[in-house]
């Protein structure tokens, strides 16, 4: 097994330092996927799906290894790629499908349906720097789905527009499926992913970790977290975390019923209880949690406030102590979560178990998490419901008129 | 061993196949796979036509001006302060034949050299063949070349200079040689710039030096003797010799420097081209 190296970098040292910090993104792939196949690829953040799909739509070379492609391969990493401000919504249509690798006449042929499709058919002619981002995104969208090419190689694009209009993107995707099209597909939206793939492929560290029928890796994808699960036991007291004071028995995530699981619904609270013997009386115990994204990023801590126990010595025997987090406050992703027990006064660290635990949180798109109807691309660490008020006085018609006038 | 096979059709189908592998050491330069995309070079020409046009008040008038107020301001400097002779024609004449070559490559070439770097978003998410995009930008300039020549031969009518027979297969002749040249520097400078951003400061020096070792400002006839052969390696100033002895009539065509600076030329567009591709596969990663 060779390897499939590619040279990334951060971005902030990409334009100088190269060659320093080469690393394989990608080793010992293999795969194929036969014509008609709709195949999904998922995985975490870095996990190497983009420079597959990179490497496939020859945008970047591997450094070893090779791939046969058979047939036309379109490849749509990012809608509206050439798009340029200046031109109108017609001209960028004939720019961006030349640029995709349409010919001339398909696109002439295609014209009408495109626009169509869009749904910006009034403002076609006029230059796209005037569209909103909403028209933008569908203008793109709408050349992008009317590509002709056998191959389809999709990034994460049908994350643009409301609600309506990336049903309107699934159902097209759909309908390249059924033309006997070969469509790779890569998504974080894992419902995307189950509708449109009969088969998924799980890449992890670079390698192919699962290959099969799409339900049955992305509900194993979902349950693995980060390699932990929502429910953590130490068995022996001996070598379970802590000291002679305090030891860890167990950390598990529930849901709002009580039920232990790895999946979250964002809009329902998530307990999150950490189980502990206090082998010595006499200290005043306070248990924390961490919390961390999946980019490592702390999105908070908290530490026990139960009034009971606050500022109190703890006796002997077995405590459990459960943190409430409220619905509609988490980010949709992963959830690591670290426990341990500290004492104040001095700052004694009894126990850190690091990423414990983890679960995900899935917004379902329904259209009554924070995200509203928006179904694109949602940035944050935390997603907040806020509560929003308004206050409004009509204005007699009158005073409108002398306002406007004055 | 990694591999991956898409799409693998049933026996007996015709599709085309691709295979990818790692970078060849040695690329050629691939004029096949750039002819097969001619209708996106179209496309992508037309597209920095219209915006050009597009984003300026002046639109088309700038072409006009542009080679006008240089060609006033060298003559006041060096026609009327320095008393550079111009070979019988008046030095605005004289000038104006050779900035309007002298324009089309520099601004080809420069633009070339910053064109991967302005395709960035282009190069790292979709691919066609990567020489299409200096290319481009040598090409797009041909437009406002066609504008300045009208501005020239208006010149030419009002001073009544008429051009030599020999102009009508030769202009073409030397145009195409000018593509060349300025495509296989913007390839150069184009590979190297998207490495590191440092050329982009180097530019306008090459711009300037480049012009004062061309007869731009001078006739060639000023160039000492013992020095034509070292001053003939640059391409560009058998080309400007040429294009103005066969418009204004100021003389022989000087084979031999415009023999030396074609071999040169045809030189740097091969290797500038080969350089290029050789070096394609880092360009979505540093871009």
């Amino acid at each position: 097994m060779r390897g499939l190296r590619s040279l990334m970098r951060s971005s902030a040292t990409k334009q100088t330092e190269r060659a320093a910090e080469d690393f394989l993104a990608l080793r010992g792939v293999s795969f194929e996927i036969r014509r008609g196949e709709i195949v999904g690829l998922i995985g975490r953040n870095g996990a190497g799906k983009s420079t597959l799909l990179k490497i496939l739509s020859r945008i970047t070379t591997p450094t070893s290894g090779r791939a046969e492609v058979h047939g036309r391969l379109g490849s749509l990493l990012e809608v509206g790629t050439g798009f340029h401000p200046e031109l109108s919504g017609r001209d960028n249509i004939f720019l961006n499908g030349a640029i995709l690798g349409m010919r001339r006449h398909e696109i002439a042929r295609r014209f009408d349906e495109i626009v169509e499709f869009s749904g910006v058919s009034q403002f076609i002619d006029t230059p796209v720097k005037r569209y909103s981002s909403g028209m933008y995104l569908r203008l793109a969208f709408a050349v992008a789905a009317h590509l002709d090419s056998e191959i389809l190689v999709v990034d994460e694009v049908l994350a643009v527009g409301d609600a309506s209009f990336q049903k309107k993107c699934l159902a097209k995707m759909e309908d390249v499926g059924h033309n006997g099209r070969t469509v790779m597909f890569v998504s974080h939206n894992m419902m995307a992913v189950t509708r449109l793939c009969e088969r998924t492929i799980l890449l992890d560290e670079g390698r192919v970790v699962a290959d099969g029928r799409s339900s049955e890796i992305v509900s194993d994808y979902l349950r693995s977290g980060v390699g932990s699960t929502a429910v953590r036991e130490w068995l022996d007291v001996r070598s379970a975390p802590g000291n002679d004071i305090v030891r860890l028995r167990a950390v598990r995530v529930r849901t709002e019923l009580g039920e232990t699981s790895e999946a979250i619904d964002i809009r329902t609270p998530v307990r999150v209880e950490m189980e502990f013997d206090v082998l010595a009386e006499g200290h005043d115990l306070i248990p924390n949690f961490h919390f961390f994204n999946e980019e490592g990023v702390c999105v908070f801590i908290a530490g026990d406030h139960d009034p009971d126990w606050k500022r109190r010595a703890r006796p002997k025997g077995r405590f459990t102590t459960t943190a409430w987090i409220p619905g509609n406050f988490l980010s949709e992703g992963t959830m690591v979560v670290s426990a341990a027990v500290s004492t104040m006064d001095p700052v004694v660290v009894h126990y850190f178990e690091r990423d414990a635990v983890a679960f995900q949180v899935i917004d379902s798109l329904d259209g009554d998490s924070a995200r509203g109807d928006y179904a694109g691309p949602f940035p944050g660490v935390v997603r907040p419901l806020l509560k929003w008020t308004t206050s409004y006085e009509p204005i007699e018609s009158e005073r409108l008129a002398m306002s406007i006038n004055s | 061993m990694t591999e991956a096979v898409v799409g693998e059709l049933a026996p007996g189908g015709s599709l085309p196949t691709i295979v990818i592998e790692p970078a060849p050491r040695w690329p050629s330069i691939n004029f096949g796979e750039m002819w097969a995309n001619r209708e996106l070079l179209l496309f992508l020409v037309w597209r920095d036509i219209k915006v050009q046009y597009a984003q300026t008040a002046l639109g088309a008038a700038w072409a006009v001006l542009q080679p006008l107020l240089t060609m006033l301001i060298f003559t006041v400097i060096f026609g009327r302060l320095a008393k550079i002779p111009s070979d019988g024609v008046p030095y605005s004449v004289f000038t104006l034949a050779a900035l309007i070559p002298w324009m089309y490559f520099s601004n080809a070439f420069s633009a070339a050299s910053a064109s991967l770097v302005t395709s960035a978003n282009l190069i790292t998410k979709v691919y066609f063949p990567r020489l299409i995009i200096p290319v481009v930008s040598v090409l797009s300039g041909l437009v406002n070349f066609a504008v300045s020549c009208v501005v020239l031969a208006a010149m030419m009518a009002w001073y009544h200079v008429t051009p030599s027979v020999a102009a009508i297969w030769m202009i073409p002749a030397l145009l195409l040689l000018t593509i060349l040249t300025a495509t296989g520097v913007g390839c150069w400078l184009a590979a190297i710039y998207i490495q590191y951003r440092d050329v982009r400061h180097i530019v306008p020096f090459i711009v300037q030096i480049w012009m004062y070792i061309s007869p731009v400002v001078y006739p060639l006839s000023l160039v000492p003797e013992r020095y034509r052969t070292l001053y003939a390696l640059n391409p560009m100033a058998g080309i400007i010799q040429t294009f103005r002895v066969v418009l204004l009539r100021t003389g022989e065509i000087p084979w031999g420097t415009l023999g030396i600076g074609t071999i040169v030329g045809i030189a740097l567009f091969l290797s500038g081209a080969l350089y290029y591709r050789r070096t394609e596969h880092l360009f979505a990663d540093v871009a």
